[in-house]
């Protein structure tokens, strides 16, 4: 009898837990795909700077459901489905990526940078083996900070039919039933503690010593 | 030919003077100290050897060429550069700072490693004890002398040191000055020095230049520059006398 009901629960529940990975690996990929070359890029200018970090921000600030809910009637876009919550997602994680990238490049010591300079390393070898080395642990805590938000709020694509383990909380909030709200929170918890662990791991091996 | 040779060269951000109008030449083998107070241009001069700023008027010629006519990497990868703190990369070992100037210009591995071993002998930090070894472990003098290591690793026909000793406690400080020395005699390299203090200028240069407010307020050997009359060059000799 329980073993059904459990046997249900994985038979469904699967498929959701590969649609919410899914969602979150596509998201973050965007996302650092845009944010760490932009961080990069405007790293050394202050106006530059402000500008995209305040753009980031104010992504940042508008409620997550509203969101997701804004963007349903954009053409080409939006819609009802995976690719709309992957763009809602992708506005989220912008800005970790983005700020700590900055703050990472930023962070490179100026007499570091102009031995560099002065030993005739050109702009890409000082990109590659000296700003991008050194910025990499605040470049990876902004990825885990980004990833863990993302596993959250992922959830909340289900409501435009996103799929993912939010389809358990909804289904759950709808029928009263906490065991249904478990079923997709206590995997989606786990997902954000393991990606948290994962990336801490990575983020402490690529410091100095 | 002189090796380097400033004419008239000046530099200036917006309308503010940093460099006005210096005529300097340093002979093959030398060593030249920019002598200055802290905003006398000193190290705006040392930088505009190696094209890490161009000149706003005026040039300076290396090798009998302008440095803006040079291409900069291949500048830069001719001479090396000490600077203050030593600017080691903090995520590279010991060994791997001193190689990277040979790595750039495609040495094979063996001549580098070759070539790491005997820079470090020279500087007195053996690459079987120190070779692995991150800059943080090091103290500040042995960073300096990693410093030293990784300007000369590419053999480069002249060397600048942008107050290389400024930071370290004057025991250190006192025995890179005497390592310098030993280094200049077996390696004959140019050299050019900043410097603010008077007692490094008298004890490491063989023509000292000093500069005042962008100007070279004195240029000539450490004796003359003794018996020199300039208001700034008096200023330098009172605190040598007070010692």
């Amino acid at each position: 009898m329980f073993s059904d009901v459990l046997q249900d629960l994985l038979d469904e529940g699967l498929p959701l837990l590969g649609e919410h990975l899914v969602l979150v690996l596509s998201a973050i990929l965007i996302a650092s795909a845009i944010a760490i070359p932009l961080g990069v890029a405007i790293a050394a200018h202050p106006r530059a700077r402000g500008i995209a970090l305040g753009i980031a921000n104010i992504g940042q600030t508008i409620p997550s459901l509203a969101l997701f809910g804004f963007l349903i009637p954009i053409p080409f876009i939006g819609g009802i489905g995976a690719h709309t919550a992957i763009i809602a997602l992708v506005v989220y994680a912008l800005l970790p990526i983005l700020r700590n990238t900055v703050t990472g490049i930023l962070g490179v010591d100026a007499t570091v940078r102009d031995s560099a300079v002065a030993m005739g390393m050109t702009r890409g070898q000082i990109l590659r083996m000296v700003e991008l080395p050194i910025a990499a642990p605040t470049i990876i805590a902004g990825l885990r900070i980004a990833t863990v938000t993302t596993i959250g709020t992922a959830t909340i694509a289900a409501a435009i039919g996103a799929g993912g383990l939010g389809v358990f909380i909804f289904r759950g909030i709808a029928s009263v039933d906490k065991w249904q709200i478990l079923a997709g929170a206590v995997p989606s918890a786990l997902m954000a503690l393991g990606a948290d662990a994962l990336l801490g791991w990575l983020e402490k091996r690529c410091s100095v010593g | 030919m002189p090796v380097v040779e400033f004419r008239r060269a000046g530099f200036r951000i917006g309308n503010r003077t940093i460099l006005e109008d210096l005529t300097l030449s340093i002979e093959e083998g030398s060593t030249l100290v920019l002598l200055g107070r802290s905003g006398s241009g000193k190290t705006t001069a040392l930088r505009l050897i190696n094209g890490m700023i161009e000149p706003t008027s005026g040039e300076v010629l290396v090798d009998g060429r302008a440095t803006t006519a040079w291409d900069r990497v291949r500048l830069r990868r001719s001479i090396g550069y000490v600077i203050q703190e030593s600017g080691l990369f903090p995520h590279f070992t010991v060994a791997r700072n001193v190689g990277l100037a040979p790595l750039l210009e495609g040495w094979p591995a063996a001549k580098i490693n070759a070539r790491v071993e005997e820079l470090l002998q020279l500087v007195g930090l053996p690459a079987a004890d120190f070779g692995n070894r991150l800059p943080r472990q090091l103290s500040g003098g042995q960073r300096q002398r990693v410093g030293v290591a990784r300007a000369l690793a590419a053999d480069p026909k002249i060397l600048l040191f942008d107050e290389p000793f400024g930071a370290l406690d004057p025991v250190t400080r006192f025995d890179l000055q005497r390592e310098f020395l030993r280094l200049r005699a077996e390696l004959a390299k140019t050299s050019v020095f900043v410097t603010h203090d008077v007692q490094e200028a008298m004890k490491v240069a063989t023509t000292i230049a000093l500069l005042s407010e962008g100007k070279l307020a004195f240029a000539g050997t450490p004796e003359e520059f003794r018996a020199s009359r300039h208001d700034e060059a008096r200023a330098f000799l009172e605190v040598l006398e007070h010692v």
